[in-house]
């Protein structure tokens, strides 16, 4: 048995946390090659053959795969499949768009947000908002499956490099091209791969107050979330969105300000390790989940707790 | 230009979810179903584009149980133009899979032949993100997923996309697949006189056969079960005694 590994390639860099944990979720699974596509690529393919666990590096260089676009790289990952028993990738944007159309195109069934490997058929995977946990049993010859990254620590990085080797790319369908990206530059750490999380809801209040969670974030060297409520009243981009449609998340530590814990926003965030709550309602739902509840008011809880820790 | 919306009846998002003792799946006996709300935002969205003069017609599309008329009724309530059920399942715990749904899409598009299709990026229940993608993969139709925002001019459709960095835009050749993601509107609420209005508007039924698709799963669910349970903690009385405890006994300080 053989996987062949989507690596998550941004602009031509390696997307290290995702695809390691990827590695790792894929151990069992058979001998693993992780495929790098990009316009550049050969810089992550060399990153990814650093990787433990990883047999061999695919690198597929050609513009046409630039952005990550569905048509061009499904049609790369299915000119490669033939090879092997599972095509799998990180539960990220790109992969969640690309890996269904591969699977598509195979005549297969899509595993998506794999969040356990029982065997080389068997997955789980969370169902209703992370209310169930599925087991499924696929029958099809070539499992296609994303695996979420909160799910797996990520493999080591060694320092034999495994090989790599560069491949063909076949024609572009040309359905769609790129237009531009819009991409808040920070120097705060990824979310999903954070230590650390503080998010902020609606009761937050505004975008102005929401500086009180980044300061509350910044000093506990922490990624910046947000619940849904947050995000639609615009007072956080669309990308700290923690939760069953957002990004799920299990830092060592999650503080939830002003948010009341709905099913959708737990879904994102309940795997965390010690979960923090500071809620002025002492009746928020968000209180049953958290190891250390706070009742209080947020604007005088936060820059008191920014200022002592 | 015609605009084809597939909606799924799903179980209401707030709705709390039951696994069966006997951890066969979930239980959906007596529960309160309604339209997937990600494909509410796919209604509303083709519904506007009809309105603005751009779409024709608006086609509802559900594939599931017979019940799932229902659903059909609230899209046509909202503004859709006619409905198409394909019965495929007898039971409400009997879900059909995206592969199977999108082979089933692929069939009705070949006769109503929309230029443009416009799926939910997910469905709350069994949160796969697949379907749009697969039905774009079985027709050879480029793809915009996680839409927040569609403009259609020239025979393309610029779609900004919300993805995990930010927000990627990209033009894709129509006909194409777009998925509706959470902010792409604000669904409307239909009004009672256009729910009355919806009872009279043409809904066909079909069945899987009548397209020669096979919805034989790929998938066996081998059990479903309640997930770890997160007991509540303790309440502390001042921001101190947070910092103690987050210190001292949970030590991640
Ligand atoms: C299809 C679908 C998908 C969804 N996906 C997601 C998702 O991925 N992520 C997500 O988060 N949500 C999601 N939701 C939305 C979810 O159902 C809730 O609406 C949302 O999480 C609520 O956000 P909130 O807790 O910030 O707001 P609210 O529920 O309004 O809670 C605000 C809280 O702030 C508290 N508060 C107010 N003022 C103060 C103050 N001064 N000091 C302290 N506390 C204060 C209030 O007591 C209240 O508990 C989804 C919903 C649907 C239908
Ligand atoms: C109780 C239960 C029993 C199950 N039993 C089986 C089983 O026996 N075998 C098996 O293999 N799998 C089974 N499944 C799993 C299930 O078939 C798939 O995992 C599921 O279909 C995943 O995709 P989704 O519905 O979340 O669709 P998504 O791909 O997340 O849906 C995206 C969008 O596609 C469109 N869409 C999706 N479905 C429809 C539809 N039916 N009609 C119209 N439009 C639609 C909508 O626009 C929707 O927003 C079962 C699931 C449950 C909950």
């Amino acid at each position: 048995m053989a996987v062949l590994l989507l690596g998550e390639v941004t602009d031509g860099k390696l997307n290290l946390d995702a695809t390691s944990k990827a590695v790792a979720g894929a151990q069992t699974l058979g001998e693993v090659t992780v495929l790098c596509a990009g316009a550049s690529a050969a810089d992550a393919a060399g990153e990814a053959a650093k990787i433990e666990g990883v047999a061999k590096v695919l690198c597929a260089e050609d513009a046409s795969l630039g952005h990550r676009l569905a048509e061009a790289t499904a049609a790369l990952i299915v000119s490669l499949a033939g090879d092997y028993s599972h095509v799998v990738a990180p539960a990220t944007t790109d992969a969640k768009n690309i890996l269904p159309r591969v699977a598509a195109l195979l005549d297969v069934m899509v595993i998506s947000d794999v969040s356990g490997v029982v065997d080389a058929d068997t997955f789980e995977r969370p169902v209703y908002a992370g209310n169930a946990i599925q087991t499924v049993k696929s029958a099809d010859p070539v499992k296609v499956l994303t695996l979420r990254t909160a799910s797996f620590e990520a493999a080591a990085t060694g320092n034999d490099a495994a090989p790599v080797e560069t491949v063909a790319v076949p024609e572009a369908p040309g359905l769609s091209e790129w237009v531009e990206d819009h991409v808040a530059a920070s120097d705060r750490p990824e979310l999903t791969s954070a230590k650390r999380v503080v998010s902020g809801g609606r009761g937050v209040g505004s975008d102005e107050n929401f500086a009180l969670i980044e300061k509350l974030a910044d000093k506990l060297g922490a990624a910046v979330g947000a619940s849904r409520a947050a995000v639609d009243s615009g007072y956080a981009p669309n990308d700290w969105q923690v939760g069953q449609t957002g990004k799920v998340v299990a830092p060592e530590l999650y503080i939830a300000v002003g948010i009341s814990g709905a099913i959708q926003h737990l879904a994102g965030m309940k795997d965390s390790k010690i979960i923090v709550a500071i809620n002025k309602d002492e009746e928020a739902p968000i209180f049953q989940i958290a190891d250390y509840g706070l009742a209080a008011d947020l604007f005088t809880a936060v820059p008191e707790l920014t200022e002592k820790l | 230009m015609k605009v084809l919306v597939p909606v799924k009846r799903v179980i209401d998002y707030n709705v709390k979810v039951r696994v069966k003792a006997d951890g066969s799946g979930v239980d959906l006996a007596n529960v309160k179903m309604s339209m997937n709300p990600f494909d509410e935002i796919a209604v509303e969205e083709a519904i506007r584009l009809r309105e603005a003069g751009t779409a024709s017609e608006v086609v509802v599309v559900s594939i599931g149980v017979k019940q799932a008329q229902e659903t059909l009724r609230t899209g046509l309530a909202m503004g859709a133009d006619r409905a198409i059920l394909i019965v495929a399942a007898e039971d409400v715990h009997q879900d059909i899979e995206p592969l199977a749904v999108a082979k089933l899409l692929t069939a009705v598009i070949a006769e109503e032949e929309p230029g443009l299709v416009i799926c939910g990026k997910q469905a709350i229940d069994n949160d796969m993100n697949a379907t749009g993608q697969m039905l774009a993969a079985l027709l050879g139709w480029p793809q915009a997923t996680f839409a927040s925002k569609l403009e259609l001019g020239d025979g393309r459709a610029t779609v900004t996309r919300e993805v995990d960095g930010g927000l990627q835009t990209i033009a894709v050749k129509l006909p194409a697949i777009v998925t509706a993601d959470l902010r792409l509107n604000e669904p409307r609420y239909a009004s009672l006189p256009n729910i009355m209005k919806a009872k009279k508007k043409p809904l066909v039924e079909k069945t899987p056969a009548d397209y020669g698709v096979d919805v034989t799963p790929r998938l066996e669910i081998v059990k479903t079960a309640e997930p770890e349970g997160r007991k509540a903690g303790v309440m502390v009385a001042s921001v101190d005694e947070l910092v103690a405890k987050l210190k001292d006994e949970a030590g991640v300080l």
